[in-house]
């Protein structure tokens, strides 16, 4: 296969834009589009303060790489989950990303969840209901709350994530099986800031998650490799396992299936953005935004852990 | 013969045959994965030859 550019040797054929690319163009054309979508949907300018939530993966780690080619103002986030499985999954994640900062002269703060909730994730997903079975529902619940709490604490603008397409149409894929209209509204590439909530962004939202690994690869951006222990079985994978096969036999189809859902949705065709929304307030612990009537599930889970047994839900 | 390594385990293809031929015959999708052979990402049109060794790197994450 021939680069549509230079008619150089391809490393990545991309059905879905009916083109291969070489290394050089390729390397070229992931930032380029990366730009294209921040201002696309107008996610944020050059003088943007952004904190990017980075794993150690493949995603994260690519898009503070785009970032910082590209002249933003980024500093990472990296949330310790205290995760071993055989892997030293956490520390080697650690290692990684402080290895990928160190070497760009890039600043990343780093939390660990032991110490802001008193327990690992491993030992949440023993402890808390939510956790039981759904070791993914209690990470992202902890993730959440603590990439919202620092970008507001720093005064962030905004909080930018590494989801890609695969990500979000997985996410659409299972909101989409069980009709979460709410969900459905809230699904975007901005989620606008709220009074406690702090504005998301997803500049890699229209990438193939194959296209970010060849541009982690190709850029020698050193990732981990090792699937987080706790994925294993994870819902969203079977998802993207699901959507790949589609995409197999109908090239395009992930591609038309998140971009005709966010024309859809903009153009209003699951219902008004204020007739599902819920009313939000503040949490009265930790003031982060949450329909609930008092704590929010963050706060509920550190409550119930604070009461003792007996006072899970 | 062709080594294809794919999540821990090693597959043998015959030589001659193309990439996307040999995903087919061990049952991997091109969506799921990325090529490799000698440090170099290749295309699903890439014909392997004998002594080749092809490290197929799992793209899907999530949790």
């Amino acid at each position: 296969m021939k680069c549509v550019k230079c008619g150089g040797k391809a490393v990545i054929n991309m059905p879905h834009h009916h083109m291969g690319l070489c290394k050089e163009h390729f390397l070229a054309w992931v930032p380029e589009q990366t730009e294209r979508f921040i201002h696309k949907y107008a996610m944020f300018t050059h003088d943007a303060n952004i904190l990017v939530a980075v794993s150690g993966g493949k995603d994260s780690l690519s898009l503070w790489d785009i970032l910082h080619q590209l002249g933003y103002r980024a500093e990472g986030l990296y949330i310790s989950l205290g995760i071993d499985g055989g892997v030293n999954y956490s520390a080697e994640s650690l290692r990684l990303t402080g290895q990928f900062a160190a070497a760009r002269g890039l600043k990343l703060h780093v939390v660990d969840v032991q110490a802001e909730s008193g327990r690992s994730i491993p030992e949440w997903v023993q402890a808390d209901l939510r956790g039981k079975g759904k070791p993914c529902s209690v990470c992202g619940l902890v993730k959440r709350h603590e990439m919202n709490r620092i970008a507001r604490e720093f005064g962030f603008d905004v909080l930018a994530t590494g989801h890609n397409l695969d990500d979000e149409a997985a996410v659409l894929f299972g909101n989409t099986l069980t009709w979460q209209s709410e969900y459905l509204l809230r699904q975007g590439p901005v989620l606008e800031a709220t009074e406690g909530l702090a504005r998301k962004v997803k500049p890699l939202c229209r990438f193939y998650e194959r296209e970010m690994t060849a541009y982690a690869l190709l850029r020698g951006i050193e990732y981990i490799y090792d699937e987080c222990p706790y994925a294993l079985g994870a819902s969203s994978i079977q998802y993207k396992e699901l959507l790949n096969q589609i995409e197999h036999a109908h090239p395009g189809a992930k591609h038309a299936f998140y971009l005709n859902f966010l024309r859809a949705r903009d153009g209003g065709l699951f219902a008004s953005r204020e007739s599902v929304t819920p009313a939000l307030h503040p949490c009265q612990r930790c003031q982060q935004l949450t329909s609930a009537p008092d704590l929010c599930a963050y706060c509920r889970m550190l409550k119930r852990e604070a009461d003792g047994p007996g006072s899970q839900r | 013969m062709v080594k294809l390594i794919y999540r821990k385990q090693e597959f043998e293809v015959r030589p001659g045959m193309a990439l996307v031929d040999a995903l087919k015959k061990i049952q991997v999708l091109p969506e799921g994965v990325i090529a490799t052979r000698n440090q170099e990402v290749i295309t699903e049109d890439e014909i392997l030859k004998d002594g080749d060794e092809v490290k197929l790197i799992a793209v899907i994450s999530g949790g």
